[in-house]
């Protein structure tokens, strides 16, 4: 079922232009925007709330998913042994998506059926997280339990949502939700994509980037750290020798 | 008021980070260790990722050994011969230690062999120092104390390379030093300490080293080991954060002075004994996670790319 998702997501999209009303298809039904394309992790970053807002022509109901850029994770399950708690088995899954949050204008169950947001890849539930190519043999059952895992680990790290936050609408014409990115959140290039549905169905789909990225002296920093690493652990002593050395001076005769 | 880590990656109040290191240099100051052994500890649980806290708290040690020392080389307190053969083991030691470090990362174990290593040496050296100070206070309050003999000669000194140690008034094998900054050098690597809590019983029961030049010599080797864990921790993990390095070591310098002070109105047998209960505290802490059912059996990590 997995293997034929990306046929049956093409599927979907050319259903959509088969089932639309002729008018309907070259006219720019759904339109969206964010307040940012662009969020510095500066010195002072806590976090960050962008709005996303967007207008509709006519009647239907609004998904908005964001995500992460991908990476590989590591799921490890621990066991007791003698007493201890010792990871002892573990499963790697590739393409990851960092961040996964979504946003609804009814619930989200009203919207669109079970299938569908699958398909779609709405909600941390239904995101297609397959194990890589070395654990890919293990039983189909163990397989899911490290997926939940994975799933409920990026919920508690704040980086998954666990309920779809609300999109307000205004005179079934105007619609914004605001999206909250964390301060454990990775760089890279998020997409918002918005989502119009009718009937159960997708209607209209509209991307945009927004670039995470460090900037100022702490992105300088981590460069440097990652980039130039044996300098920047020279720098690290000096600056500790020079720290010390001054507080034994100043404090000689306190 | 928040500042981010920019290797942590994480967002972490100032006041927070100056108070722990305030507070932890005030107890460095007032039992005169270094503290890495708490300070360590204290990073992981409010979230700092483990590798991160010891390449850290190794950047810190090196700042605070440095101060220290300063205030034992104008006694004359370190001996520099003793230093340089400790400083050798345990450049060699660390080395090893951030290679099995990388190893057990990779392998998803360092958290558990982080966490097993403190809770043995903290369990067994605040057990031991609680016994002694316990006695010691007993002693002095039974009778006046007993001077014995130096030190007792036993195998160790037949070994050979030996060496004449002036400051010390020591004539051992160099082996003997060697190994010892070797196995501290390990720990050091390990578990983000200086090891002073280890180096200090070893020189004076191990080595039979006089008292006085315990303390500086220790200093001036940790420096040396530590500035190793630092450079090879940023060049083979990339977890030395220099900004909470620098925060830590701020109030760790304040809090370092005032801890002095007040240690001078407090007895030495009261003052390990007071030390030994916190040790135990903290191991007590860590053991109990080690064996207490985790919230989530499972847990995530990145796989880095290279």
């Amino acid at each position: 079922m997995r293997q034929l998702l990306l046929p049956a997501r093409f599927s979907v999209l050319f259903l959509l232009g088969t089932l639309l009303p002729a008018g309907l298809v070259h006219a720019e039904v759904l339109v969206a925007d964010t307040s940012r394309h662009h969020v510095a992790i500066t010195t002072g970053f806590t976090g960050a709330d962008v709005l996303l807002f967007g207008a509709v022509e006519g009647k239907g109901d609004i998904i908005v998913v964001i995500t992460g850029p991908n990476e590989t994770v590591v799921v490890r399950r621990k066991q007791q042994i003698a007493g201890v708690w010792a990871n002892t088995d573990s499963m790697t899954f590739a393409d990851v998506p960092n961040f996964h949050v979504i946003a609804a204008s009814r619930p989200i169950g009203d919207i669109a059926d079970a299938p569908v947001r699958t398909q779609l890849n709405i909600g941390a539930a239904n995101l297609d997280l397959r194990p890589a190519p070395d654990s890919s043999r293990r039983p189909a059952g163990e397989i899911e339990e490290f997926r939940k895992a994975l799933v409920r680990n990026k919920q508690a790290e704040g980086l998954y949502g666990r309920e779809p936050s609300s999109i307000t609408v205004l005179s079934d014409r105007l619609f914004r939700t605001l999206v909250h990115f964390p301060a454990n959140m990775a760089t890279g290039t998020y997409t918002a994509t918005v989502y119009l549905f009718r009937e159960g169905n997708p209607v209209q789909i509209v991307r945009k980037p927004i670039v995470v990225e460090k900037t100022g002296v702490g992105a300088e920093i981590y460069s440097y750290a990652h980039d130039q690493a044996p300098l920047y652990g020279i720098a690290a002593i000096l600056v500790a020798v020079g720290a010390g050395w001054l507080a034994g001076v100043v404090f000689r005769n306190v | 008021m928040h500042i981010y880590l920019p290797i942590a990656e994480m967002s972490v109040n100032i006041l927070l980070i100056c108070g722990m290191g305030g507070m932890i240099g005030f107890l460095s100051g007032l039992f005169g260790v270094g503290g890495g052994f708490l300070m360590t500890p204290l990073l992981i649980f409010i979230g700092v990722p483990a590798p991160v806290a010891v390449g850290t708290e190794a950047n810190q040690i090196v700042a605070s050994s440095v101060s220290g020392v300063l205030a034992h080389w104008r006694r004359g307190n370190v001996d520099f011969k003793m230093g340089a053969v400790l400083v050798a083991g345990g450049f060699a030691g660390s080395s090893l230690g951030v290679l099995l470090f990388k190893l057990l990362q990779t392998v998803g174990q360092i958290d558990l062999v982080i966490r097993l290593c403190y809770v043995v040496f903290l369990g067994a050296i605040g057990g031991l120092m609680l016994w002694e100070s316990v006695r010691a206070i007993r002693r002095s309050r039974v009778m006046g104390a007993r001077r014995g003999k130096l030190h007792q000669h036993n195998w160790l000194h037949g070994l050979p390379l030996k060496l004449r140690f002036r400051r010390s008034k020591l004539y051992i094998s160099a082996i003997l030093p060697f190994g010892i900054g070797a196995g501290v050098g390990v720990l050091s690597a390990l578990m983000g300490v200086g090891g002073g809590f280890i180096m200090i019983p070893a020189m004076i029961y191990l080595l039979g080293m006089p008292t006085s030049v315990v303390v500086g010599t220790s200093l001036f080797q940790i420096i040396f080991v530590t500035a190793n864990v630092t450079f090879l921790q940023a060049i083979s993990t990339q977890t030395v954060d220099i900004v909470l390095a620098l925060l830590l070591l701020t109030g760790a310098v304040i809090g370092a002075q005032f801890g002095s002070k007040y240690s001078v109105q407090l007895k030495g047998e009261q003052l390990r004994g007071l030390l030994s209960l916190l040790v135990l505290a903290v191991c007590a802490k860590l053991g109990f996670d080690l064996v207490a059912r985790p919230v989530d059996l499972y847990s995530i990590a990145p796989v880095l790319a290279h």
